[in-house]
């Protein structure tokens, strides 16, 4: 066995499909340059997409309206209920409606810096080109975005920008793109485009002739294995957020699709950068099985306060002012309680960690509407933020006009993700990659309502492009390995056969709590060489004892829920490895990734561009993980280092 | 290229149900529309048998006049009892679409629900409305035998077919059981239209102001409620006799 | 506190069902629902046994795949809410709750407390949808809406598709659902070309995948988490009448 914390490295990797030339031509280029499919061919072709969210549901419906044939699958009862659709905020888009000098270089540039340097400059440039395409396809197809009264759209300013360009329908901005999405796959469905297979989840890539050309799926009804093949594969199956076992995921994300894309060959990226949201409801015991996301809008009028003496346990009204520590306004007094999302993260888990942290378990901060209410009155809050408050008592139980919300930071996004080129093609031709699911295009760090924004980017127009080019050649492609598809679909069996063996005493699901408690200490917020050597040493550990006693009943021939969520924790394990070796590797700060040891006097996080301007994509190989690295150039954006002073 | 490439039952398309139209007559929102609009004639001659019961308050010769002539409209132009004949055939007509829709509702729903509930379910809308529709219905419908007999043709009348019609009224009234038959046949009635009226207008998508209609709906069941039992009880307590 | 627990147990589609109780102890009131469903599946795994199957992904009221009759109220008694919205604090030390499948034809039961709702799916695919192939859409303020329209359009268009409405209705209609979507897209002016064939084929769908007829009872719009008011029947209706109101 080879030594955990160490890996090789292997040679540098290049995306090839980039066009070069002024950064505005290269989309119209590559779209020029890429060879088309006649329509008549199209019909023969055949895409297999997994995952209906944003990126899976637009991409479906997309190469259904174009003639291919497409097959798509989602774990889900029904296409619409991926997990985009609990979006909020809202989506960007370079259309400077409000004249107040938004283009999309500004929109480009706000990315690459907010993602700190650690994006390509041709991804992100291409994604503000089309931003603007997205709001005219959603409102083409009916999405109610909120409009003034005048009949145009409204936008507001969100996540610091300081242009106003985020498109909004009221808080469910990814539920009404989502059912756009939905619908027009739906139509092709109709259409006969496209087949949709729900509830069935993909457990492994089938490759023939070094290509991707199927997928092995389990019916989560009737259990059965069925293996599908096709002429292109595309995964859209989002993040790893749910490593952690409580994040603002929905239950069923997993990294499954994408991690057994990666054991068959496809490179992982920055799998270590994850977002950090630090608005959320907090835990309240050891039951709980999801966290749910306040918006950030709260910190406008909020502030946020954690007791002066730790153990304090006094109920907050009977805390005096001279004992409470408005500590984000102490630290920063110049921002306050509006500092960015990282920052206000890790503020909130040192102050608990000094023993100071509030409510159960002591994992909390107080944010106390008190004197905002005091300043405005009751009916001003209750407009501005009725809803959130109602949301708030209805899962704590506590009102929070009286007494001040609890707050904690929760997981929300994964930045990191398979490696793509500028087609969006991972290392393994034939294998596309869109959405959450792959790395592409936010760096280290996601700006607030850009998730949206990539997802249909990637579905509705940069995709649909790109794999024509790829297609074009796929009457090369020659027939399907029965082989590949017999030994793929051998060890989908074997694999489910080994969870339903080991009948040991305990459940996957607390095996996971176990694994996401341990990657929130050791690999949360703030990671340290120490706590990832520690992660490293542990997780081999526990997947050792989960793969000796776990038990999973029922059987593979039916709808088995806990078998579903074994076989998920199970790679959660080995991601969750790959993850604390990127952390390690990788000894700077950057966006949301915080090494401890890599910060200033302030506690603001230091880049190290000397060693790290490069793309972390990860191989997987028999003998360990070998590291790729993909250097990453600015020649439109000037690298600076962040600073909120 | 390849080209076939499924295996295993999950590729098959989602086959849509035979596409059998069903038809105007045949879609459940068809259905409802023929409930509503034979509901809302029904409504109207409520109307006027109710304006027409009223005349009992101007004495027995005025409302034997007018008892014949509803049988006398149009005469000479017309044939004696010919507009009463074509009242009485839209009525039924109407009473029958009536009956045939929501004998198709309750059939339709009844298959839409073969496993029943097991706790059973309290209304969250308040609700009283599925049993006052369809066993007040029924109710209604037989009450309707009983009134014809009484009163149209008087065999079940204590003064007998023989009588004049405001002697079979002041006859039957005067015994507080009937008054009592009858006031609880028509307040299911009236709570039959209190829904029934807002509900036609919302089935004819003209129920953009949902409040001001069942609002409406309750005023205008509760005054034919008020006006058909006037008589009866002025039998009773001797104001008419 | 101490709950006993009253579910429906069935295989799967073909075999029949039954009521099993269950007993379930220390439930903290801070939990959801669906937490101290997960405490009872825990320990039936643990037990060997066959854990309870529900459906359930966002757990934050928003994805639409949760959806539990609890004490005969669809999501339970708290209005607005979705099952995976309810929490334990609800419910007292000693209760006895059952809990039951949506109950509709259409909605076959797939494993005890999941069901198929495709049927859902097939009456949007009859036409609840606007036809704009990606890539050929005029620009965004090309149309101007009414701020009104665009707001009610949105109101009938949070609807998360559930099922709630055709689970409450007496009559096992799905009017609610498929008016919801219609009043979205009939709304503004995008949707007009296709409005009235949409209501047409998106009743007709619903017809045919074996629904009630609504007899306004209201008592859809009452366990909508979404609340999505009865006034949108009364568009689906004068839609699919032809009228234009």
């Amino acid at each position: 066995m080879t030594d955990r914390m160490s890996f090789q490295v292997g040679e540098d990797i290049r995306d090839t499909k980039a066009p070069d030339g002024p950064i505005e031509e290269r989309w119209e280029r590559r779209k020029f340059q890429a060879r088309l499919v006649n329509p008549a061919n199209k019909r023969k072709l055949h895409v297999i997409v997994v995952g209906t969210g944003l990126a899976g549901g637009s991409a479906a419906a997309t190469l259904g309206e174009l003639g291919y044939q497409v097959t798509s699958f989602c774990y889900q009862d029904s296409p619409r209920r991926a997990h985009s659709i609990a979006a909020q905020g809202g989506i960007n888009a370079a259309k400077n409606y409000r004249g107040d000098g938004d283009s999309i270089h500004r929109l480009f540039y706000d990315t690459v810096k907010g993602g700190d340097f650690r994006s390509r400059e041709s991804n992100v440039y291409r994604l503000a080109q089309v931003s603007v395409n997205i709001i005219d396809q959603a409102v083409a197809q009916g999405v109610p975005f909120a409009r003034e009264y005048g009949g145009l759209l409204d936008t507001r300013s969100f996540g610091g920008a300081q242009v106003s360009r985020t498109f909004y329908a009221r808080g469910q901005t990814g539920q009404q793109l989502l059912l756009g999405a939905y619908q027009a796959l739906e139509r092709q469905i109709a259409a006969g485009t496209v087949t949709m297979n729900a509830r069935h989840e993909m457990l492994e890539l089938i490759i023939s002739d070094g290509r991707a050309r199927g997928v092995v799926v389990r019916d989560l009804v009737t259990g059965e294995i069925e293996s599908h093949l096709a002429d292109a594969v595309v995964l859209a199956t989002g993040g790893y957020g749910n490593v952690f076992f409580l994040s603002t995921n929905a239950k069923g994300c997993n990294t499954t699709a994408i991690w057994r894309a990666h054991r068959k060959g496809a490179m992982f990226a920055n799998p270590c950068f994850t977002q950090i949201h630090p608005t959320c409801i907090p835990v309240s015991g050891d039951h709980q099985s999801k966290l749910t996301l306040m918006s950030e809008s709260l910190r406008n009028d909020g502030r946020v306060w954690v007791p002066v003496q730790a153990g304090d346990t006094r109920a907050p009204g009977d805390i005096p002012e001279a004992e409470r520590d408005y500590y984000l306004e102490r630290i920063y007094p110049a921002f306050g309680n509006l500092v960015p999302r990282d920052i206000a993260s890790r503020a909130a888990k040192n102050v608990c960690d000094e023993g100071r942290g509030v409510g159960p378990g002591g994992l909390g901060v107080y944010l106390d509407f008190a004197d905002a209410i005091a300043r405005l009155g009751r009916p001003a809050i209750e407009a501005k933020y009725g809803n959130l408050f109602d949301m708030y008592a209805q899962i704590t139980g506590e009102d929070p006009y009286r007494r001040p919300m609890r707050i904690y930071p929760a997981v929300h996004y994964t930045m990191g993700g398979l490696w793509v080129d500028y087609d969006l093609q991972s290392t393994i031709p034939g294998l596309f990659v869109i959405g959450e699911a792959n790395f592409s295009d936010h760096g280290a760090n996601r700006l607030g309502a850009s998730a949206l924004m990539q997802g249909l980017a990637d579905g509705y127009f940069v995709l649909p492009t790109t794999i024509g080019d790829y297609l074009a050649d796929a009457r090369d492609f020659g027939p399907v390995d029965d082989v590949a598809v017999a030994e793929a679909e051998i060890a989908v069996r074997d694999r489910i056969a080994r969870l339903l063996a080991v009948d040991g005493t305990r459940t996957a699901d607390s095996y996971h709590r176990e694994l996401g408690k341990l990657m929130w200490d050791y690999c949360g917020m703030e990671r340290t060489e120490e706590s990832l050597r520690k992660a490293l040493e542990r997780i081999p550990e526990l997947r050792a004892e989960f793969w000796r006693n776990v038990k999973v009943s029922g059987t593979a021939e039916e709808l088995n829920q806990a078998l579903e969520r074994a076989g998920r924790v199970a790679d959660f394990f080995d991601l969750a490895e790959l993850m604390c070796l990127d952390a390690l590797n990788r000894t700077e700060s950057c966006g949301g990734h915080f090494r401890a040891e890599s910060q200033d006097a302030d506690g603001e996080a230091v880049r190290d561009d000397e060693k790290f301007a490069y793309v972390a994509a990860w191989e997987h190989t028999p003998d360990g993980p070998v590291l790729h690295r993909e250097h990453l150039e600015y020649a439109y954006v000037t690298m600076t280092q962040r600073s909120y002073k | 290229m390849t080209s076939i490439i499924e295996r295993g039952a999950a590729t098959r398309p989602i086959v849509p149900p035979p596409a059998r139209k069903p038809g105007f007559f045949g879609s459940s929102t068809g259905q409802k529309a023929v409930m509503a609009v034979t509901g809302a004639v029904l409504v109207l001659f409520l109307a006027g048998h109710m304006a027409g019961n009223l005349k009992t308050f101007a004495g027995a010769t005025a409302f034997n006049e007018y008892a014949a002539w509803l049988r006398e409209v149009g005469y000479p132009a017309l044939p004696k009892r010919a507009v009463l004949t074509l009242v009485e055939v839209v009525l039924v007509a109407a009473v029958g679409l009536h009956l045939w829709s929501a004998v198709a509702l309750a059939r339709r729903a009844a298959r839409a629900r073969p496993v029943r509930y097991a706790r059973r379910r309290r209304s969250q809308a308040g609700g009283y409305v599925v049993h006052i529709m369809r066993w007040g219905g029924l109710t209604i419908a037989l009450f309707v035998i009983y009134h014809l007999l009484d009163l149209t043709f008087g065999v079940a009348n204590p003064a007998g077919p023989a009588a004049t019609p405001y002697a079979r009224v002041v006859a039957g009234f005067q015994h507080w059981y009937v008054t009592l038959v009858y006031t609880l046949a028509v307040v299911m009635v009236g709570l039959h239209l209190r829904h029934g009226l807002w509900s036609a207008f919302q089935t004819l998508g003209l129920g953009r102001h949902r409040k001001a209609l069942q609002a409406g709906a309750v005023l205008v069941s509760a005054g034919l409620v008020a006006g058909f039992l006037s008589v009866p009880y002025a039998v009773l307590i001797g104001v008419v006799r | 506190m101490n709950l006993t627990l009253k579910i429906w147990r069935q295989h799967d589609a073909a075999k029949s069902g039954q009521m099993v109780t269950y007993h379930v102890e220390e439930v903290s009131p801070d939990m959801s629902f669906l937490e101290m469903l997960d405490v009872l599946n825990e320990r039936l795994i643990l037990d060997g046994d066959d854990p309870v199957a529900f459906d359930h992904d966002c757990r934050e009221g928003i994805c639409g795949m949760c959806g539990l009759v609890i004490n005969g109220v669809a999501h339970g008694e708290s209005r607005a809410t979705t099952t995976c919205q309810l929490h334990m604090r609800q419910f007292s030390d000693g209760d006895v709750i059952t809990v039951e499948p949506w109950r509709a034809a259409p909605f076959p039961v797939i494993k005890d407390l999941v069901v198929d709702r495709s049927a859902f799916d097939r009456i949007i695919q009859a036409g609840g949808f606007i036809s704009v192939p990606a890539g050929s859409a005029p620009d965004a303020h090309a149309v101007p809406v009414k701020k009104e329209d665009a707001d009610a359009a949105f109101d009938a268009a949070t609807c998360i598709g559930c099922g709630a409405c055709v689970a409450a209705c007496p009559n096992g209609s799905a009017s609610l659902f498929t008016a919801a979507k219609i009043t979205h897209l009939g709304l503004l002016p995008q949707g007009q070309p296709e409005r009235a064939v949409r209501a047409k084929a998106m009743v007709e769908q619903m017809d045919l995948e074996g629904f009630g007829g609504c007899t306004n009872t209201g008592e859809c719009t009452a366990v909508c988490p979404k609340g999505i008011p009865l006034d949108t029947i009364a568009r689906m209706n004068a839609d699919f009448l032809g009228r234009r109101g």
